[in-house]
């Protein structure tokens, strides 16, 4: 049996709020809107719990669209997805410094 | 698997079966089988097909007029070929029960019917979380189309010239009580 | 415009019932997010990037002003005080709350608007031209038929779970603005050649995306009392026949290319010969009285050309340059078609603040009895203005910072929200559509280079509509970096093309300067006063391809220098 391939680690889980539409992210138990609050898993198993969670909270019609996005950290120690288009979700459109997480977390 | 029509939940009567020899009652058979068993005859027993929902209506219609039930089938409920299949078997003047088989969801119960569906046999899995109230409370959500030539409420078309209709008859009428 | 009776209006309240139904079953688990998706959808609500976006139809295009008013309000109560406009003439906004919605659809009922359909596998929003009722060259309002389709299409029991999505556009014109060839169905109104009575020349299977086609001809002359039951029959073909096995070929340009034209004409036809048309067709009295909503204005009877209008010309260059870029002749002596660029310099392409959406309904309401038009090159028209009140409204529009004056020049360029707000997209379109404007912001330069359409998509999807612009720019990615390809020769018009791949991807700081090349080599090109596409038409792309490429050379001569 195949599975997919797992993104390489470390790796943040993040979601979109199911009312809202907000880009959120795991914390393990819970959910925030912050990333430099998202729990980083560096290994397998704690990725798994992260999948697990989300599994959950999708079948508690809490969250949509929930993956697993592979991480290098700044120098504050916060997680920044490797690629271009998860960085974006993380921060909002690059037109508008006024708009979305950038402005409402940096 | 449950049935249901227009006014809820009903009690199926046709059984599945690969041929006559399978079964007491009235039977569904497979489009495959279908053309042996009315060569055989189907003698007291109510016969109908499941037929793939990639037919052509070429294919279909020549057995229409000696079949009680056509079950057209909905893989997904975003596939809808079974819809346009069933208002070519009404249109065409098929006349039997049509029944719309598998993943269609409340949502779709009012178009079902509209082109020509008289029932639905939804998936189990679908059932479950959508209970036959559901069902019926769709059908209740929009009063008015406004296609003309499709079964089931009235359409707006028809409705506007009716109304076009009575207020030029008034019209006529005043003037007639005038002279 | 059209005005809803109480069918209508009763049909909107309920379908906004219905959507907060659907809401609540999802939110129950009665319906699986598979489920709930597509009925999202035709709600028009998507989930993106950051955020939902909601797409809000905007019937061919036009908009009363209290209903831009009411946009606008929604854009400062439920979203962040701005809305985009499309390439499908219609309003998007980026940052609804699904847990809104309901809300907002009422808000929308109130002023006879509603997302019905602008997204999902159904009939779409139908488009038309721009320009309609005003222009010269136009044989009939190509509305009334946009607006009989976009109620046949509404919750059409039989064509609402399509292989894929569906695009219908309509132009009643000599030329084609609203580019028909590029569409599932494209009408064209014309004249029977003999009988000189009025039809449709009936146009399948264009399309962009990832397999640009141009629509082709299935039936060149439909009489119009038939369109419905004609359209019914060719649905129902591509509703059995369509792919469904595979989301990139499910289009119908996928089918007609697949079967080829010949045979797809004739199932439809053979389909369209058992159809009761009478029974399926709306009656002349309906259509009329559909069409009389579209009756001409009283217009004041003017001379040709205001002497108020001529003298502010001359007394103020700035003004005369921005009424000659935004200034559509209207066929009524005195009046003018306007068009306001949405395309300010260093703004996002097609977007407006609210406040500027309030400045354009109060001009529309004052001076353009009360209507305005959304193009589908993402700017707004006010289209029966007086030539002599443009000098008052220009002033109104530099106010509300609208007033550029690029309408048709290098920097109105086209572009899709792309990766800045886009899940589907591969890279950004919005600050390449920036640095383009910038570089040519100069205004003597973009008269001198004249008409010039630059269309850029965030991916293959090709909402940015980039293989019909003059010049397009795909956005995709290359080893974890975007990467944008340019095409040249695209054409929307009744001349449509698909434009030809340059070369190789560039990167973007690499675009404005490969934008300069292609428009060196055209002023180098040109005959007199030849626009930018006839050049391309004449002289081929060869000599474009040859300096598109030659960054490369320029590149190793300042390599080779700096060794030196």
């Amino acid at each position: 049996m195949s599975t997919p391939k797992r993104v390489p680690l470390p790796a943040i889980l993040l979601a979109n709020d199911l009312l809202d539409g907000d880009v959120v992210f795991s914390t393990g138990d819970g959910w925030t809107r912050d990333p430099s609050e998202a729990v980083i898993a560096y290994d397998d198993p704690t990725a798994d719990q992260l999948e697990a969670h989300a599994k959950a909270a999708f079948a508690a019609q809490q969250v949509v669209d929930a993956y697993l996005v592979d991480v290098a950290l700044d120098a504050q120690g916060r997680p920044t997805p490797r690629h271009f288009r998860e960085r974006f979700k993380t921060l909002g459109p690059s037109n508008r410094p006024d708009l979305g997480k950038q402005a409402a977390y940096r | 698997m449950p049935l249901l029509d227009r006014s809820g939940l009903k009690v199926e009567t046709f059984a599945r079966a690969e041929n006559l020899d399978d079964a007491a009652g009235d039977i569904i058979v497979p489009w495959a089988n279908v053309q042996a068993v009315l060569d055989a005859g189907a003698g007291n027993h109510r016969l109908g097909v499941d037929i793939p929902n990639n037919i052509s209506i070429d294919e279909i219609l020549p057995l229409a007029d000696k079949l009680d039930l056509i079950s057209v089938p909905f893989p997904s409920f975003a596939d809808g070929r079974g819809f346009s299949l069933a208002k070519q078997l009404r249109d065409r003047g098929y006349r039997g029960v049509l029944r719309a088989q598998g993943k269609l969801i409340t949502d779709q119960f009012a178009y079902a019917l509209a082109c020509g569906f008289d029932e639905v046999e939804p998936a189990d899995e679908v059932f479950a979380r959508q209970p036959i109230e559901q069902w019926l409370a769709a059908l209740t959500r929009i009063t008015n189309v406004y296609q003309r030539g499709y079964d089931g409420a009235a359409n707006i078309l028809d409705q506007r010239r009716a109304a076009r209709a009575a207020k030029a008859a008034q019209g006529e009428s005043k003037e007639a009580s005038h002279v | 415009m059209y005005r809803y009776d109480e069918f209508d209006e009763r049909f909107v309240r309920e379908r906004v019932a219905q959507f907060r139904d659907q809401v609540a079953r999802r939110l129950d688990g009665s319906l699986s997010d598979d489920e709930f998706k597509p009925l999202r959808l035709k709600n028009g609500v998507y989930l993106q990037l950051h955020a939902y976006m909601l797409r809000i139809a905007v019937p061919y295009g036009t908009l009363a002003s209290r209903q831009l008013r009411q946009l606008a309000l929604i854009a400062d109560r439920y979203d962040r005080g701005y809305g985009h406009f499309t390439t499908r003439q219609n309003m998007q906004f980026n940052w609804p709350k699904l847990r809104d919605v309901p809300d907002i659809l009422g808000l929308l009922a109130d002023v006879e608007m509603h997302c019905i359909q602008t997204s999902g596998n159904c009939i779409r929003n139908v488009t038309a031209d721009h320009f309609a009722g005003v222009a010269a060259d136009e044989l009939e309002d190509p509305r009334p038929t946009a607006e009989l389709i976009r109620q046949w299409s509404s919750l059409h029991p039989e064509f609402s779970y399509l292989p894929r999505k569906f695009k219908i556009a309509v132009t009643g014109a000599e030329h084609d603005r609203a580019a028909v060839k590029v569409h599932d169905i494209g009408l064209r109104i014309l004249k029977h050649p003999q009988t000189g009575e009025i039809g449709y020349e009936v146009i399948v299977g264009g399309g962009l995306g990832r397999t640009p086609l141009i629509g082709k001809v299935i039936r060149e002359f439909l009489p119009k009392d038939e369109l419905l039951a004609y359209l019914e029959a060719a649905m129902r073909v591509y509703n059995l026949e369509g792919r469904r096995d595979n989301k990139y070929k499910a289009r119908v340009k996928i089918l007609v290319h697949e079967i080829g034209v010949e045979e797809f004409r004739k199932r439809v036809e053979e389909e369209y010969a058992k159809l009761n048309g009478p029974s399926i067709n709306a009656d002349p009295a309906e259509v009329e009285r559909i069409a009389a909503y579209f009756a001409p204005p009283t217009y004041d009877k003017l001379p040709g050309d205001s002497k108020a209008y001529v003298a502010q010309r001359a007394a103020n260059t700035a003004f005369a340059q921005w009424a000659d870029a935004s200034v559509f002749k209207h066929r009524v002596p005195g009046y003018a078609a306007l068009t306001i660029s949405l395309k300010t310099i260093g703004e996002a392409p097609g977007d407006i603040t609210s406040a500027q959406m309030r400045a354009v309904a109060d001009l529309a309401e004052k001076y353009s009895f009360d209507e305005l038009r959304v193009t589908h090159m993402q700017n707004v028209v006010l289209p029966h203005v007086k030539q002599s009140d443009l000098f008052a409204i220009w002033n109104a529009l530099r106010e509300a910072g609208l007033a550029e004056a690029n309408v048709g020049l290098v920097t109105d360029i086209i572009a899709c929200p792309g990766l800045d707000y886009c899940a589907l997209a591969t890279a950004r379109s919005i600050p390449i559509a920036q640095a383009i404007a910038k570089r040519f912001q100069d205004q003597q330069r973009q008269r001198d280079i004249g008409p010039l359409g630059i269309k850029i998509s965030g991916c293959i999807n090709a909402c940015g509509h980039h293989h019909v612009g003059n010049i397009g720019i795909l956005g995709l990615e290359k080893n974890g970096v975007e990467n944008y390809q340019i095409t040249l020769g695209g054409d929307a018009t009744e001349n449509a093309a698909i434009g030809d791949r340059l070369g190789p991807g560039i990167d973007a700081d690499e675009v404005p300067d490969a934008i300069e090349r292609l428009v060196e080599v055209y002023l180098s090109q040109r005959l007199k006063d030849e626009p930018f596409i006839d050049t391309v038409r004449r002289v081929g792309v060869a000599p474009f391809k040859d300096a598109f490429l030659a960054k490369d050379s320029s590149k190793t001569q300042e390599a080779e220098h700096a060794a030196a």
